[in-house]
């Protein structure tokens, strides 16, 4: 696929250029933040605390500033007033509680992983070793993990000031708003109804690249690098935060190593680090340890969701409601309180619930805060009502596809407004669906299946179905004021078109792995009509590209890409009037195409690069033209876009041992156009890699006293090459109608997607034993336990859904995430 | 501070160390060659993989005095004349790499595979590369580069197609020697 060689006169727009990126990235003439030096530049460590919650009652620096090479040694209170409280722009409610939220912790910490001193020192060994000459007294105070529990009136505080462990709770119901019916009355006349709850773990973005912050207060503006997705909102929320005079900032993201959400941060160390900079007057680079990121860097998901669904025994739903509890952590960072919310729209999916309700409540416990992880609440919404329609078609004894089919929205019934209130635009879930089971080879493997049941192999066969939806495209602003969301969905882009006719094309998003300068190359020679080659994409620092809301949620392509598509026809526009200028003729008889200026009817014309040296030269322009080739757009979008797609998931369950393997593993997804489908299948294979590990792999746990356990890749199961199948992938095409590429977005597809199927997989192999659900991640332990449960009688829901209550069952939950396949 | 000397992508480097320096922190603090990087502190993700000898070894379980009079090769070292090695052009070819930061130690345990084994099946591949992680790709496309690259470097393949100099050659008895130096070295 990759290799394939392109005719010069294929179109740019759905060919599989290789990446523009990769020529430093293989040979190593790398930019990642820690390869930066500056002069005079000190390391920064930061000491964290080892306690959970605690009351800080004293701390003792003066060895460690005696240490050799020690420049500084910095503790919350010595901070206390300039630091501020980290930025959270997503208060959800009017009346969220809101803990302050220091950089460093002044008198009490609220989870382990907590900065609560800071070193600066002439070598990064150096200011380690000073780190353990910090003596800190704490006085232990009760620790609150289990979110069910905080959640209670009896239960011990987090923060004792709000007085509640209960951050706020967001709801939404059909009947209120209008879009749908009344779902208690529809559970009060369901024909069939299931009730189940499910337990989303606590997982760890895992970005390979650790965090890192070079500050530099050396120059005339004060410069930040950061290994950060959001240059231009940490530029912002620095000044904000600290009081400091915007203009006065530049922050650059130089070359970023993975984000998926983990880098959609203004971090606690970013703060300390401009603070050490500013106080030392000299720069000062921090690089974390994983075992600093495992600790402190934001985790994602942990919910415990309860849903009930109402049925005909003909299986079309008729209603849905939604309870979920979220665990923020001790803090609220960026987004943490919006990030369930970001699922809240999504849970009724692509099917026709004529009633919808949803409730989240946030909690806070002990524990490292939450915030945005690839899919953001939408792999929350999706594994549970995909669960929820495998388990309806159990319940029915009906085929888990036939279910699907007789709910979801038809491809002539697009578009289409939802009992939750969006409105999608466009998609053919048949297709899809049709696609995927033929390349799945669905019946034979259901014949298989059945023919291991009936001989009782030990190794029995299960069948995984998702068929997903999800909004991308983050946002439109007037959606987001709508949500209390502190800032706009817009994005920006410059195009111009330099003397010798090269392109410099500037975006606001922030590329951390996902190819923008390979696909915005495209999008724009395309556009303008120039060599790939030709065209320059330049990003991540607020210099150089000083508009934009950076990437996440699947936004770049479909509001960056657009921006940089209107900032092209912009561009088009000025150098017809300026070609029809230079022409002699009406700027209406101009036709452009490959980059010509042709005047119908003749054979007079004139490339768009020599309109770029005619308008540099500027000695005869038309009146009122400034002499550039430049343009600037700002898109904000009317509407998420809304890719799909259908998931198949084959996994063999060893009911001995309790290993899952997965056997085969087909997708079908429908993006909407494609503009490099190399970099989409790409994104689609790191997507179901990052859903496959919640579902098998991954989960952070901490023990009784609020100690991640997990807390290193020994322990935190991300998947290698060993651990993972060959993926068998394809797409089908509708083209969003909310954009002029009909582009929808595919960066967390794979993730959002794949949980259910493979947890579905599992569950269906051992469904006639009486399994009902296994909690993720589906380790050999949980699953023979699972199996072992439901064969003496006993109900296996004691552990599903039980929260972190189920520490209560000794190590076992501990147990649980340790026994992944490695 | 004990005094090494180390040939580092082909430059006689001597210098004095701490004793506790890890091989990684003295490649990029003390010779600036930040092409090899860190991705953990336990070495499971195998970022900072280098050639020790023309074995890979994991840089940050290596400390620099162990590495004294031996010969260490990183992804810097790999293209040659403004040309990619056949394993980074594969890695390019196969859109094998997002982010890109598990690369250079990718490709460099990559190349140590194939000494070993030059014509792995998928299954090897994976089993080869077990011990460094990448969170972007989900493998897929960089069990196919090695694939690529395993028959674009197979004897035969034409000189173009070749191993590059610094790049490990089937192993010899001097270099089972060598592996026997740095034992310890790769986990």
């Amino acid at each position: 696929m990759t290799a394939t060689p392109v005719s010069p006169s294929e179109p740019e727009l759905g060919r599989a250029r290789k990446r523009k990126e990769d020529a430093r990235l293989v040979t190593g003439r790398t930019r990642w933040t820690d390869n930066m030096t500056v002069p005079g530049m000190l390391h920064m460590a930061v000491l964290r605390s080892p306690v959970a919650h605690a009351r800080i009652t004293s701390i003792d620096t003066s060895e460690a500033r005696r240490m050799p090479g020690v420049h500084a040694v910095v503790t919350g209170s010595d901070i206390a007033g300039q630091q501020g409280s980290l930025p959270c722009a997503w208060p959800i409610t009017e009346d969220m509680k809101a803990p302050a939220a220091p950089a460093m912790a002044v008198d009490s910490v609220n989870f382990a992983g907590e900065a609560v001193a800071m070193v600066a020192a002439r070598s990064a060994a150096e200011a380690r070793d000073a780190l353990d000459a910090i003596d800190i007294d704490y006085e232990d105070l009760d620790v609150v993990l289990d979110i069910e529990s905080a959640a209670r009136d009896d239960s011990p505080l987090v923060h004792e000031e709000l007085g509640t462990n209960r951050n706020a709770t967001w709801t939404f119901d059909s009947a209120e708003a209008g879009t749908g019916g009344d779902v208690d009355r529809a559970l009060r006349d369901a024909e069939i109804r299931v009730d189940r709850t499910f337990r989303q773990q606590r997982l760890i973005p895992s970005f390979m690249e650790p965090r890192s912050v070079l500050a530099d207060p050396t120059g005339e503006q004060y410069t930040m690098w950061s290994a950060t997705q959001v240059p231009h909102i940490l530029r912002t929320m620095l000044a904000m935060t600290l009081g400091k005079p915007e203009h006065k900032i530049r922050v650059i993201a130089p070359d970023v190593g993975g984000g998926f959400g983990g880098k959609l941060q203004v971090t606690p160390e970013e703060i300390l680090t401009f603070l050490l900079a500013e106080r030392l007057g000299r720069p000062v680079k921090w690089t974390e340890s994983r075992s600093e990121t495992m600790v402190s860097g934001h985790h994602g998901r942990d919910q415990v969701q309860r849903l009930s669904l109402a049925a005909r025994s003909d299986g079309t739903v008729t209603g849905l409601d939604v309870k979920l509890l979220a665990d923020m952590g001790a803090y609220l960072r960026l987004v943490t309180p919006g990030i369930p919310i970001l699922g809240a729209l999504m849970f009724n999916s692509i099917y026709k619930f004529p009633a919808y309700r949803f409730s989240c409540t946030n909690v806070f416990t002990n524990k490292t805060p939450t915030d945005a992880y690839r899919g953001a609440g939408r792999p929350e919404a999706t594994f549970a009502i995909e669960r929820m329609m495998d388990e309806l078609a159990a319940e029915l004894d009906m085929d888990p596809v036939e279910v699907r089919r007789r709910n979801w929205i038809g491809h002539d019934e697009f578009p289409h407004t939802t009992v939750a209130g969006l409105t999608y635009d466009s998609g053919n879930y048949e297709v899809a669906t049709d696609r995927a089971m033929e390349m799945f080879g669905y019946q034979r493997l259901r014949d298989e299946q059945l023919r291991r049941r009936q001989t009782g192999d030990p190794v029995q066969l299960g069948i995984g179905v998702s068929t997903f939806t999800e909004m991308c495209g983050l946002a439109p602003s007037r959606v987001l004021g709508s949500l209390s969301y502190g800032a706009g969905g817009w994005e920006n882009s410059q195009v111009r078109v330099l003397p010798t006719g090269k392109v410099e094309v500037v975006t606001g998003t922030s590329p951390h792995g996902q190819s923008h300068v390979t696909a915005w190359s495209q999008i724009v020679a395309d556009r303008l009509g120039v060599p790939f080659e030709d065209v320059e994409v330049l990003h991540g620092d607020t210099q150089s590209s000083p508009r934009g809301l950076d990437t996440y949620g699947s936004r770049s392509l479909t509001v960056g890409g657009v921006a940089a598509v209107h900032a092209s026809d912009k561009v088009i526009d000025k150098a017809r009037r300026i070609a029809a200028h230079m022409l002699e003729c009406s700027s209406d008889d101009l036709d452009f195409s490959g980059g010509r200026f042709a005047v119908r009817g003749t054979d007079k014309g004139m490339a768009i690069t020599d309109v770029a040296l005619a308008a540099f030269t500027a000695h005869d322009l038309p009146e009122g033209v400034e002499p550039n080739l430049d343009a600037e757009a700002n898109y904000d979008p009317e509407n998420f876009s809304f890719p799909h797609g259908t998931h198949l998931c084959a996994a063999e369950v060893d009911t001995e041992t309790g290993a899952v393997r997965i056997r085969s593993y087909v997708c079908v997804d429908d993006v909407g156009s494609v503009v490099n489908p190399m970099i989409v299948e790409g994104q689609v294979h790191g997507g179901l890699a990052q859903g496959i590990a919640q579902a098998l792999y991954e989960e952070a746990v901490y023990d009784d006293d609020g100690t991640l356990t997990t807390a290193t890749f020994a322990d935190y199961l991300v998947p290698s090459a060993a651990d993972l199948p060959e993926f068998h992938t394809d797409r089908t095409r509708t083209d969003a109608t909310s954009n002029p590429l009909g582009v929808k977005g595919v960066g967390e597809a794979g993730t959002i997607a794949s949980t259910p199927a493979v947890v579905n997989a599992v569950v269906d192999a051992l469904r006639h034993y009486g399994v009902t659900d296994v909690r993720m991640p589906c380790s050999p332990q949980r699953v023979w336990r699972a199996l072992s449960d439901a064969r003496s009688g006993s109900s296996t829901r004691s552990e599903s859904g039980g929260g972190l209550g189920s520490m209560d069952d000794g190590g076992g939950f501990a147990a649980g995430s340790h026994g992944g396949a490695r | 501070m004990p005094r090494i000397t180390v040939d580092v992508d082909g430059i006689t480097c001597t210098d004095e160390v701490q004793p506790r320096t890890l091989l990684v922190q003295y490649l990029r603090d003390q010779l600036g060659k930040v092409g090899t990087v860190v991705g953990c502190d336990t070495s499971n993700c195998g970022a900072c993989t280098v050639h020790m000898d023309g074995h890979s070894v994991k840089s940050c379980s290596v400390l620099a005095v162990q590495a004294d009079g031996h010969e260490v090769t990183t992804v810097e070292a790999l293209s040659q004349d403004g040309r990619l090695h056949p394993m980074q052009q594969a890695f390019h070819d196969n859109h094998a790499l997002q982010c890109g930061f598990c690369t250079p130690g990718m490709i460099m345990q990559a190349l140590d595979l194939l000494a070993e084994n030059p014509e792995p099946d998928d299954e090897q591949i994976r089993e080869g590369l077990e011990g460094n992680l990448c969170r972007c790709t989900g493998y897929q496309n960089i069990v196919r580069a090695v694939r690529e690259a395993s028959q674009r470097m197979r004897a035969g393949a034409g000189p173009a197609m070749e191993h590059s100099g610094e790049t490990p050659a089937p192993r010899t008895s001097t270099e089972q020697t060598a592996q026997q130096r740095v034992a310890g070295g790769q986990s």
